[in-house]
């Protein structure tokens, strides 16, 4: 009795130090997204996307297993700081992909900065991620609120429009992104005569769109999400404006929303980097294989979490796994050409993105693309210093 | 700005006002007749917006569909849920400190947040407006008006006259009166004051899910939606004078006023207009525009 006791405990314990060997071996993957609360939906895609990816490479980055650590950051700016340093301090992670929310995306930044955590951004659009936060370690695989702005601004310029109205909510991403509009559309001659806010997140603006009636525009440029962006567009189509001004916005104003907006969204024209038909072989082999792992339809958050997991695999797969050589790592991430669902894109020097934009229409419940707004639009970084 | 945009903008405040008002008569109830401080009671908006969004399927497989018996179904299952929740919790609460009030309702917005998230999800969800309703009215050349924000504007005004008829003119609301001045009093006296406070509670409970079925087709039901009426409907209560239903309804119309204006003339201070004037009416009356009554 004795030997095989003997055998079988030697074998364990082999396969203990086996195994704890490799779990150091493993690259530590942390997840710092909203899986609570308005935004949970999101944090979700951008988490099945890039374990889509992961998948396709056979479950592994630059050869090395995955471990993943999750944080809920409950789209709180507030609680950022402490939940981002548990995955830096406590977890110790290589990587921090994260988040959606731009003020929890800013303490994000603020502390791999300090820390030299590499950092990916699958979605907070705020301008300074990539502008005056700008960093080595810092990337991002999603949009800045200027980009979407800019590229609708060039349309309505295109289109001959003269003077324009804008509203939002009075917050950062409001505000870039009106900034991105009027930039481009006063460049090529348009005027935008009137900057309407109403308070985060209130949704009370009829005396606004009273303004807007009276002020009598060529169109009206606005940003408003979630349920606010549903609100609004009923609104503006109830108060008889749609007939006569057109409305126009980032993608974010008819995304995931049509089923609410119904009839009031139609003939809509938006700007984003995405669209719900863009047909290339590319976006359908995505889309099939993120509806057959996931038993759900993939929306432009899936498909940034996706390429989040792309450009740490290009940036991992030139240094072989190995982190500690940051400097090749980021190199290669820098130069890396992503093969997008969304079309391929190469990422500017403060690490944002260049990438086509697209003019979207809303037809029944699709936004579907017309053409191209922008192509190969790069933010313009101010403020980084890299 | 000429005479219509001020006619127009005017008629924006008013309506404003009155949905305030509809939304706040609950809470000014329940805080005036009760003395509680309920701070669910945005999450009782909520359940009423959710509501008209759920049930509307239901009643049309069962009861052959129609925005009003949807509503009424709405009113009896809120009239329901406020008897039990004032029987589980509030009841409790009649003796204790304000702080431990906030601390319970508080634990109820995040039990409803959660219940919502995990019954009808995190999704932004449209609700239909009858056919009759969904039409619009120009106002000159300037713009429509959606028929439907007036109809709120109208259900708002029954609702004030009728919490006035009954409250000033029904021995319900003089039992209802006498309770909020004396508890122990109006008992011995032989009214049933556990069961007229039960009564009291799912009466705001149901002016609350009135007001999120109501407004339900305009602002659609998304996560989160109580808790932005909540703020402003202590306001309306707080300006009124706490417990006056005839102070939060000039209230609700003043609040209408300062924010529809503010909005156009003062668009950076938009946000912090209806504070201060909060602020200035209780430095001046520090008990609120009208005392109980």
């Amino acid at each position: 009795m004795q030997r095989p006791s003997l055998t079988i405990a030697l074998g364990a314990a082999l396969l203990v130090a086996a195994f704890g060997a490799q779990a150091q071996n493993k690259l530590k993957v942390g997840f710092m997204l909203p899986y609570t609360g308005t935004y949970a939906a999101l944090g979700t895609a951008i988490e099945n996307g890039f374990r889509l990816h992961v998948q396709e490479l056979g479950g592994k980055l630059g050869g090395r297993e995955i471990e993943y650590f999750k944080v809920d950051d409950e789209s709180d700016p507030s609680k950022a700081t402490d939940y981002v340093n548990r995955l830096i301090k406590r977890d110790q992670v290589d990587v921090i992909v994260g988040t959606v929310h731009s003020g929890v995306a800013m303490a994000m930044a603020k502390a791999v900065r300090e820390s030299g955590t590499l950092l990916i951004v699958p979605n907070a659009g705020a301008g300074a991620v990539t502008g005056a936060m700008c960093a080595p370690n810092i990337f991002r695989t999603s949009f800045s609120n200027w980009q979407p702005g800019f590229a609708m601004g060039k349309v309505a310029a295109e289109r001959k429009y003269k003077t324009a109205v804008t509203i939002t909510w009075k917050y950062a991403a409001g505000d870039e992104m009106v900034e991105g509009f009027k930039e481009a559309f006063e460049k090529d001659g348009g005027k935008v005569l009137k900057d309407l806010t109403v308070p985060f997140p209130t949704v009370e603006w009829q005396a606004l769109l009273t303004e807007i009636a009276a002020t009598k525009p060529d169109i009206v440029y606005s940003f408003f999400a979630g349920g606010g962006a549903v609100k609004f567009v009923k609104d503006y189509a109830a108060a008889g404006l749609a007939k006569t001004i057109p409305l126009m916005g980032p993608g974010f104003l008819t995304d995931g929303t049509l089923d609410a907006q119904g009839d009031s969204a139609q003939g809509m024209f938006t700007t984003l980097h995405y669209a719900d038909s863009l047909n290339t072989a590319r976006d359908n082999a995505f889309r099939l294989n993120y509806a057959k792992t996931f038993k759900l339809q993939p929306d432009v958050y899936a498909v940034q979490g996706y390429d989040a997991a792309q450009l740490l695999a290009a940036g991992l797969a030139a240094v072989k796994g190995d982190v500690s050589k940051r400097n090749d790592l980021v190199a290669a991430m820098e130069k890396t050409r992503i093969d997008s669902p969304r079309g391929p894109f190469t990422l500017s020097k403060a690490h944002n993105p260049v990438q086509d934009f697209y003019l979207r229409k809303v037809e029944g419940k699709e936004n579907k693309v017309v053409g191209v707004a922008v192509k190969g639009l790069a933010d313009p970084a101010r403020g980084c210093r890299m | 700005m000429n005479a219509t945009t001020f006619l127009v903008q005017c008629l924006n405040a008013v309506q404003y006002g009155l949905l305030l008002f509809l939304v706040a008569s609950g809470l000014t109830l329940i805080f005036g007749a009760m003395n509680i401080i309920n701070l669910a009671h945005g999450s009782f908006y909520m359940v009423g917006a959710y509501m008209a969004y759920a049930l509307a399927p239901w009643v049309g497989l069962y009861l052959g569909g129609g925005f009003f018996t949807t509503l009424l179904v709405g009113l009896l299952l809120s009239i329901a849920l406020g008897y039990l929740l004032e029987w589980a919790f509030f009841s409790l609460l009649y003796e204790r400190e304000h702080l431990q009030q906030v601390l319970m309702t508080y634990g109820l917005i995040l039990i409803f947040e959660e219940l919502r998230s995990i019954l009808a999800g995190d999704d932004v969800h449209g609700v239909q407006m009858p056919d009759w309703l969904a039409g619009t009215i120009p106002l000159g050349s300037l713009m429509t008006y959606p028929v439907y924000r007036l109809f709120i504007s109208a259900v708002c005004l029954l609702v004030a006259l009728g919490m006035y008829l009954v409250l000033s003119r029904t021995r319900l609301g003089m039992a209802v009166r006498a309770g909020s001045v004396n508890r122990e009093m109006t008992q011995s006296l032989g009214v049933n004051i556990d069961l007229l406070y039960r009564v009291v509670f799912a009466a705001g409970v149901a002016l609350a899910v009135l007001a999120g079925m109501i407004a339900a087709p305009v602002s659609s039901v998304y996560p989160g939606m109580g808790n932005q009426v909540l703020i402003i409907c202590f306001v309306v209560v707080v300006i009124g004078g706490i417990g006056s239903v005839r102070g939060a309804f000039v209230a609700a119309l003043l609040v209408g006023l300062v924010d529809t204006f503010g909005k156009v003339f003062f668009q950076e201070a938009a946000g912090v207009l209806v504070y201060l004037m909060m602020a200035a009416i209780l430095l001046w009356k520090p008990e609120g525009l009208f005392r109980q009554g």
